[in-house]
């Protein structure tokens, strides 16, 4: 059963594997450049303050390998589902093999525990290796702001495209499974797969761990906008600030009263038409402000990444228990 | 006589509809089985149950002394050629063999390369570039191969010109020769079954219309000629299967054990075709008669 699921799968390893091979290749060649580059001017800037300008350069390094690397992290846990999820039973199906298959002297359970079990694993296996190389060379990249713990980036480093592959080829599966239809239930794994992912980082993720609340004393340095027209009325005071946490996904950041309260009034007298920016902002800190931060903090990268990570591989399981029962079950 | 098959009240329902219904069979052991029904009749049905592709509905059904598919033993002693004849487009010949070996723990090597050389297939060819017959052939090889004790095959030369249809039919009873086996063997065409098979099962509207060896079936079943009659006037023991008239002339189907001796009968041999012909107009018959008298 081993050797028959090895010959069916052989050509999508084999694309898979060179696919890596030529990935890693560009990675060893472009990473350590990459790697020196920061270390010799972002790590340092600070000492020659002009760390704004050696960001934007470091950034615009290696772009196109950065945008591939972006598509290819984004594509592949979708690809897997689609090419080796999705067609792994509905071509048998389609073909009417599965009569062929099942009455050779392999229950059928045998068949399908070493088929799932073994693209499965070659599945997280090759999302795992492809994270592990982009993580390794992103990694100067990820250092610079929120880093990896920027929404968009989260996804792609670390362990959970390992459980968006096996989720993503479970789902293909069952789609194969109950549609019974190569091509459409590749349509309906994307669709499912997108869907879940996205709805994921945008509802569920900022709340796997309970997060940090900051209640402090308004960090003028942090503020980035002054002016009319805040939440109380279009005559009350608005300040507005982009908190400077390294590493932190913030959520919301809020400027309150000394009271707690969003609506801050009506904006001191030194901010008139005539009066200077300086002059406006030192009124506005001896207003005792406060200001309120929500966030997860980059110390927990690798909490989320578990969390996250068994959610996905719990759902994939689900979906492979399914598949069993429907496989000994209702199918044909 | 130990029983290959044997099914007792066996049904199979798809959503509303019964494809299969109180089928209640005793296949005998050491046969070449015909199964012969009309397209739709649910021989498929029967066929998938007796592999445990399908779980039944209703009743049972034990294949050599067990469930079907209950263990990989069980599988291992059953060989099955599907409907259409199956096989993976992408893999040669050579890896079928291996797929064969690798899943079956009875393989026999030899039997499945001697076979694959006396047809004349290149093991290097793919599976999706051979011929109908030539894709038969090699389920066939692939079912043998296993060493199984009944081989059953579902419509194997349905979509095969008459030449291929000839080679495989013979190919088969020569294995069946060699290795001493059970085979049920379906087909909607009785001429194909005529020349192989020694028993005979009619299917017909899901329903087992009869059963029993060839010889037995033919000696008990008579083609009756005679000036018109009623044919609810034969004696106790005549069971008319069908009857056409003309104006002078009435002719019958009879199944009874003994011997007619009624004068007025010109009583000739029947042949397969014609006996399960019978079998079918009756049902057909049958189904007409209720939507006569909806009409009136």
């Amino acid at each position: 059963m081993i050797w028959l699921t090895w010959r069916q799968f052989r050509a999508q390893t084999v694309a898979a594997a060179s696919l890596l091979a030529l990935l890693a290749i560009a990675f060893a060649v472009t990473g350590p450049q990459l790697a020196h580059l920061y270390d010799t001017t972002v790590a340092t800037c600070h000492t020659q303050h002009d760390c704004p300008i050696a960001i934007n350069a470091f950034q615009s390094e290696d772009s196109f390998l950065q945008s591939l690397v972006r598509l290819v992290m984004l594509a592949a846990p979708a690809l897997i589902g689609i090419f080796w999820g999705a067609p792994l039973i509905a071509h048998e199906l389609e073909a009417g093999t599965q009569r062929l298959a099942w009455t050779q002297s392999v229950t059928r359970l045998r068949w399908l525990a070493v088929k799932l079990g073994l693209a499965g694993l070659a599945s997280m296996a090759a999302a795992g290796l492809l994270s592990l190389m982009v993580t390794w060379w992103s990694g100067p990249f990820d250092r610079i702001g929120a880093g990896r713990m920027d929404p968009s980036i989260f996804s792609e480093r670390g362990i959970v495209p390992v459980g968006y592959a096996a989720f993503a080829f479970a789902l293909g599966v069952t789609a194969g499974l109950l549609i019974r239809r190569t091509v459409p239930a590749m349509a309906v794994t994307l669709a499912v797969f997108a869907a879940v992912v996205s709805g994921f980082a945008l509802r569920v993720r900022f709340h796997l761990l309970p997060p940090v609340r900051l209640v402090s004393a308004l960090n003028m340095s942090w503020v980035t906008q002054t002016g009319i027209g805040g939440p109380a009325g279009p005559n009350s005071l608005l300040v507005s600030i982009t908190p400077n946490v390294p590493g932190a996904w913030i959520s919301s950041s809020q400027v309150t009263t000394a009271a707690g309260s969003t609506s801050l009034g009506p904006p001191p007298p030194t901010c008139g038409a005539n009066s200077t920016y300086s002059a406006c902002t030192a009124a506005i800190g001896r207003m005792h402000l406060r200001q309120v931060i929500i966030y997860q903090p980059g110390s927990r990268f690798w909490a989320l990444q578990w969390y996250e990570t068994a959610i996905y591989l719990a759902l994939a399981l689900a979906l492979a228990g399914f598949c069993v029962w429907w496989v000994r079950r209702r199918v044909s | 006589m130990t029983a290959v098959l044997e099914a007792h009240g066996l049904g199979r329902r798809y959503r509303r509809r019964w494809a299969l219904s109180d089928c209640t069979l005793k296949i005998p052991a050491g046969q070449v089985v015909g199964l012969v029904g009309p397209n739709g009749a649910g021989k498929t049905t029967l066929l998938h149950l007796a592999v445990g592709l399908l779980q039944p509905t209703a009743g049972t059904i034990e294949v050599l002394g067990d469930r079907p598919a209950a263990s990989p033993a069980q599988l291992a002693r059953v060989g099955f050629v599907a409907q259409d004849t199956p096989t993976y487009s992408g893999l040669t010949v050579a890896d079928h063999l291996r797929l064969g070996a690798h899943l079956n723990p009875g393989w026999d090597a030899r039997t499945a390369s001697d076979r694959i050389e006396r047809l004349g297939l290149d093991p290097r060819q793919r599976a999706g570039k051979l011929s109908g017959g030539q894709r038969a052939q090699l389920a066939l090889t692939l079912a043998l191969a296993k060493k199984p004790g009944l081989l059953i095959l579902d419509e194997p030369v349905a979509s095969l010109d008459p030449l291929a249809r000839r080679e495989f039919l013979q190919s088969l009873m020569e294995a069946v020769v060699d290795q001493g086996l059970s085979v049920v063997l379906s087909s909607h065409l009785v001429a194909d079954l005529e020349r192989a098979c020694d028993y005979l099962i009619v299917l017909i509207d899901s329903r087992v219309q009869i059963s029993g060896e060839v010889d037995h079936l033919l000696g008990t079943h008579h083609l009756l000629t005679g000036p018109r009659r009623d044919p609810a006037r034969l004696p106790e023991g005549q069971q008319v299967i069908s009857a056409s008239h003309t104006d002078r002339q009435t002719t019958l189907t009879v199944r009874s054990e003994g011997p007619i001796h009624d004068p007025a009968w010109v009583v000739s041999k029947i042949g397969l075709e014609d006996l399960v012909l019978a079998y079918m107009s009756r049902t057909v018959g049958a189904e007409r008669r209720p939507a006569l008298e909806v009409q009136r």
